[in-house]
């Protein structure tokens, strides 16, 4: 038995759409005695695991908001107990107002991070899962948190591995030295140290170099849009771009010269790739060659294809059919103002022709840039991709996150404060102090140094609701 | 049946090794009605191996158990006969204090500071039984009392056992095996029994010891002579330090060769090791000359300590060359050693194989988990040495007197002094051979040195009640004068004058480009407080053991502020402590393996779980926010 807790899980403004965040044992009885479907009924108490339903939530036959509510029993939920979101409308009003009925109703106010807190210790998340998922948030991403497998792995990992194994065994071997000095000498040692810190010094460097970069780009959907000249791809954009108010981060220059632009897509996060093609001249595939728009296709983890409707498919829509093979992406049939000589099932239909049953169910919107239309179903396709976890953030991990970096600077000052001692020719027992806490800071990247502040720490940034 | 009561009184401490000395001792004289049991009162306080006491790290445990009100340090500085300060050369942390000992008369004195400390009796008799009742409500086995051979029992609310190497001890010199403890002294044969009875799981390890030798059958013009310190400083915080300057004894080193190791090697299956014929496990860090040549086949040669074993014999210790090789090939390998060519054996070298304890039986407090009343201490609980020994029995005497006294435990953690180190890494961490003392085992060693051991521990001696108020205002007073005298350093401005400048001149150090303080003068390594003392002629007159202290805290201070940063890192966690009625079974995300040992050791803090092997930091950082939300319902 856990006491249940709520909050308002998306960032409290007047956006389209917020969700207040229902987990613990009563999550579903609470939310049951508020919500009523159209017909007036009760419902939740009986409906299946992981369903949505839409109805009203009412107090005291006072409707409040028309809602879509979502129920995931344990423990296949976020935070491994029972969890019922409510989507409305949004409005601050509105959503402090159900959040209230709510609470009236039995739940208490979830504190900052609860929620991931509650999944970790249910299991569902370990540490530096719980650590990607702050980072995540930290982007500004509301669905992010369906991401936590996207942890921080790979590369970064092995390279703080490596280093630590080189600063272990030099602790190791003064140690030993220490202890038996009949058998082991320092004799001349300290040169050999010298070089190790060196190399490990530049190692480091190099890492929180890195991370400089890693924090502008900051984890996101690697989208890149493909399509013919006039397809209407920048108007797109641009429609996406005003349209959300999203956040348009110009990080050009950085050594992620394929990454252009970084915009919020009902609040997810996507790295626009190679967006300086189609600014300048609208066509990709033109100015830079089928092999660069191949290899940027082969790099995203979401292709948005677009298609002028109102002409004929060509040979160039049909190589570049050919490169979507195997990958994930949503065509925009645009121009649905105009005259339209393609549609669905004809473009199903050359999709297929092209490259076998592989996209039989690739998603397909009728757009147009220019009345605004079937923007919103776009928007609602990609999310729908990210929260069936069709797609989800680039597996590049780089050091994005504040205190890992902080954590390599620590590592690097002690390397330079071990230098210093060999410089002055301390003895042994001193420049092992800073050898040891060189090797504790680039543990706690790694999650392999528990702090008890580090802990507290991951679980105070996040924000309410999460 | 009637009970055949001897006698009722409040703590039992089995055996008198240095163990059971200091548990008797700081229970008597925290007022307990105390017994303490020997096999033979001639054995008290025996030193069956090397004759001395100290080294390095060891050194350090004998300096914070006098800190903290044991016996050690002030018996050696009654009875020893050359002292040195080792390593240093070094930095600070590693200087360890040692001192040779006389034996006999290390043995005398404490046996006469037992005989005249109230509320102690020595009784002789070996105990064969302790007794308990087993308690429904708290799960616990209470302690009763103990039985002796003769079935007298002596009643009694806690029993500290310090058996030492007694417990179905034999001894082994190559082909001959004699079931005796260390030399030739009778072995306790039926507590074992007793102690598995009760659940407690046992364990067997080994340790061994050199040959001695006629001091006038070895040729010391081949050795190098070893001196004493000219000023020697005494390992007790209250022993006056004029009163041990005296005339002091050498010791001698020597060398074994290829031809030392030839002959071992060639006789290895006569080895009682190699042969296999011992089943335990021996300590690592303190070989056999067999072992050594095994293990660093590469070296040519190996350091030979000869040490006095008293001014009243001619027995000489040949340190650095322990064996179990049969008598025949001892006397062959002794005398391919320089100076040793016509040595006589007066004792052979011998290994002896013991009954001891696994020692994640114990808490910190070193009481038994499954029983109220338990303590145990030494190296019964799978430690060697004397001086480990010593401070175990310390702490487990203690702490069996607070128990009757119905008062919390007293715990010294890692970061207050090596006796911590030492008690966490017995209790927490898997010992399979015998667990000796060594510099590297403490990760704060720069704050935990051997000459700061009294402003470490003065005040947890007093609280407990083994430090008389005088001495514990003699540290409060040192611990100001100290400070105040930094402060003074750190503000007294140092101007670029002529003065200055030849003075540096004078001593080899960078002249000054601007005016700076004192403090920063006194970092440069060529300098120091006392020849510093030229340019500070209004400093205070104070005593040697401040300026020591206030040199050491400006010349390191950037080293000791990094390693005090460690320790405030380290103490949040383990200030976080753990309640004894936890069910780790109900904290679902802690994987199996760490559920299983925390159930197990039932560690007293996150930070002593954390040091336990299989549990994970990930474990642990579940453990952390489990607790959070543990108290935060408890309130």
């Amino acid at each position: 038995m856990t006491d249940t807790i709520a909050a308002i899980a998306t960032a409290v403004s007047n956006a389209g759409i917020s969700i207040i965040r229902v987990s613990g044992s009563d999550a579903v009885q609470i939310v049951d005695e508020i919500f009523v479907t159209k017909g007036g009924k009760h419902i939740l108490n009986h409906v299946a695991s992981h369903t949505i339903h839409y109805g009203f939530i009412q107090e005291q036959d006072e409707m409040i908001d028309e809602v879509m509510v979502s129920v995931m029993k344990a423990p296949k939920s976020y935070t491994a107990e029972d969890v019922v979101e409510i989507n409305c409308h949004g409005g601050v009003l509105v959503t402090n107002k159900i959040l209230k009925t709510v609470l009236a109703h039995g739940a208490r106010i979830a504190e900052p991070g609860e929620f991931t807190k509650r999944a970790f210790l249910n299991g569902r998340i370990d540490l530096t899962k719980a650590e990607a998922i702050m980072d995540l948030i930290e982007a500004k991403s509301d669905y992010a948190l369906k991401a936590s497998e996207n942890q921080l792995q790979g590369k970064i990992y092995d390279e703080v591995v490596k280093l630590r194994k080189k600063v272990i065994y030099e602790i190791a071997f003064i140690e030993s030295a220490i202890d038996d000095p009949e058998h082991i000498s320092l004799d001349g040692y300290t040169e050999r140290l010298m070089q190790v810190v060196d190399a490990v010094l530049l190692e480091i460097e190099e890492l929180i170099k890195n991370a400089e970069n890693g924090k502008l780009i900051k984890e996101g959907i690697d989208t890149v849009i493909v399509g013919k000249p006039n397809a209407g791809k920048s108007s797109l954009l641009n429609r996406m771009l005003g349209e959300e108010k999203a956040i348009v981060t110009d990080i050009a220059g950085t050594t992620r010269d394929i990454i252009q632009e970084s915009m919020k897509l009902g609040g997810i996060s996507l790295n626009l790739i190679d967006t300086a093609g189609i600014h300048e001249t609208d066509d990709v595939v033109e100015k830079i060659g089928v092999g660069k728009a191949k290899e940027c296709i082969e790099k995203a983890d979401l292709v948005v294809y677009v298609v002028d409707a109102s002409v004929p498919l060509d040979e160039s829509d049909q190589s570049i059919i050919e490169m979507l093979s195997g990958k994930k992406v949503i065509v925009l049939l645009n121009k649905s103002d105009m005259e339209t000589v393609v549609y669905e099932q004809l473009m199903r239909d050359r999709i297929a022709e092209c490259i076998g049953s592989d996209m039989d169910q690739c998603r397909i919107v009728s757009t147009s840039t220019k009345e605004k239309t079937g923007l919103k179903e776009f928007e609602e396709q990609i999310r729908d991709m990210f929260f069936t976890g069709e797609i989800s953030f680039n597996d590049e991990v780089l050091i994005t996150n504040a205190r890992q970096e902080r954590a390599l600077v620590d590592a690097k000052e002690a390397l330079c404060l071990v230098k210093q001692s060999l410089e002055d020719e301390m003895p042994e027992d001193f420049y092992s102090i800073d050898l040891m806490n060189a090797y504790a800071s680039l543990g706690s990247i790694i999650g392999e140094e528990v702090e008890d502040d580090l802990v507290q720490e991951i679980f105070s940034k996040f924000c309410m609701g999460k | 049946m009637t009970e055949d009561i001897r006698d009722e009184v409040d703590v039992c401490v089995v055996g008198a090794g240095h163990a059971g000395c200091e548990a008797a001792l700081a229970c008597a004289r925290l007022g307990l009605e105390t017994v303490i049991f020997t096999v033979s009162v001639d054995s008290i306080a025996l030193m069956p191996c090397n004759p001395n006491v100290g080294g390095s790290s060891k050194g350090h445990l004998v300096r914070e158990l006098d800190a903290l009100g044991g016996e050690m340090g002030k018996n050696i500085d009654k009875t020893f006969i050359q002292s040195k300060m080792l390593n240093v050369s070094k930095g600070p942390a590693v200087h360890s204090l040692r001192a040779q000992a006389d034996k006999q008369n290390y043995s005398r004195e404490m046996r006469k500071t037992l005989e005249n400390t109230d509320h102690l009796t020595i009784k002789q008799a070996e105990v064969c039984e302790i007794l308990a009742d087993y308690d429904e409500a708290s799960g616990q086995q209470i302690m009763k009392g103990v039985k002796i051979y003769n079935g007298g029992i002596y009643k009694c609310k806690a029993v500290v056992l310090c058996t030492g190497t007694y417990l179905n001890a034999r001894c082994l010199c190559g082909e001959s095996i004699t079931y005796t403890g260390p030399n030739g002294l009778q072995a306790a044969t039926h507590l074992t029994d007793s102690l598995k009875a009760l659940g407690i799981e046992m364990q067997r390890f080994k340790t061994g010891t050199p040959a001695r030798m006629d001091k006038r059958s070895i040729d010391f013009s081949k050795m190098e002579e070893q001196f004493g310190d000219e000023r020697v400083v005494p390992f007790s915080f209250s022993t006056d330090p004029e009163s041990v300057q005296i005339d002091q004894v050498s010791c001698w080193l020597t060398y074994t060769n290829e031809k030392t190791h030839e002959i071992i090697r060639n006789n290895l299956d006569r080895s009682p090791i190699y042969a296999g014929i011992i089943e335990g496990t021996g300590p690592r860090y303190c070989p056999s000359i067999e072992d050594k040549v095994v293990k660093f086949a590469d070296k040519n040669r190996h350091q030979v300590f000869i040490e006095p074993e008293g001014l009243y014999t001619n027995e000489m210790y040949v340190g650095g060359m322990s064996s179990s090789l049969p008598e025949d090939v001892q006397i062959q390998m002794y005398r391919t050693v320089p100076g040793l060519e016509h040595c006589k054996i007066v004792r052979n070298a011998y290994a002896i194989e013991y009954d001891c304890i696994k020692p994640d039986q114990l808490y910190p407090s070193l009481a038994f988990k499954k029983f109220a009343g338990l303590y145990s201490g030494g190296q019964f609980n799978g430690s060697s040495g004397y001086e480990e020994a010593a401070v175990q029995g310390f702490v487990a005497g203690v702490n069996a007197a607070r128990y009757v006294q119905k008062k919390e435990p007293v715990v010294i953690d890692r970061s207050q002094g090596y006796i911590g180190v030492l008690i966490d890494d017995l209790v927490t961490k898997e010992n399979r051979e015998p667990y000796r003392m060594m510099t590297s085992r403490s990760e704060y060693r720069l704050l935990l040195r051997q000459d700061n051991a009294d402003l470490r521990l003065r005040k947890i001696g007093y609280e407990i009640g083994l430090i008389t108020q005088e001495q514990y205002d003699y540290v409060v007073k040192k611990e100001e004068l100290i400070q105040k005298e930094v402060t003074r350093l750190q503000n007294l401005k140092i101007g670029a004058n002529k003065k200055t400048q030849e003075f540096l001149e004078k001593h080899n150090s960078a002249s000054l480009k601007t005016g700076t303080y004192m403090s920063e003068l006194m970092c440069r390594p060529e300098l120091s407080y006392e020849i510093l003392a030229e340019l500070d002629e209004d400093r205070p007159v104070l005593p040697a053991d401040v300026i020591e202290q206030v040199n050491i805290n400006i010349k390191y201070d950037g080293y000791i502020k990094r390693q005090q940063k460690q320790v405030e890192q380290f103490k949040k966690i383990e200030n976080k402590k753990i309640p004894s009625d936890i069910d780790y079974d109900d904290i679902g995300s802690l994987r199996l393996e760490a559920r299983q040992k925390l159930t197990k050791y039932k560690p007293i803090s996150v930070g002593q779980a954390s040091r336990i092997s299989g549990v994970s930091p990930a474990d642990i950082s579940v453990l952390l926010i489990y607790l959070e939300t543990y108290y935060k319902n408890k309130q």
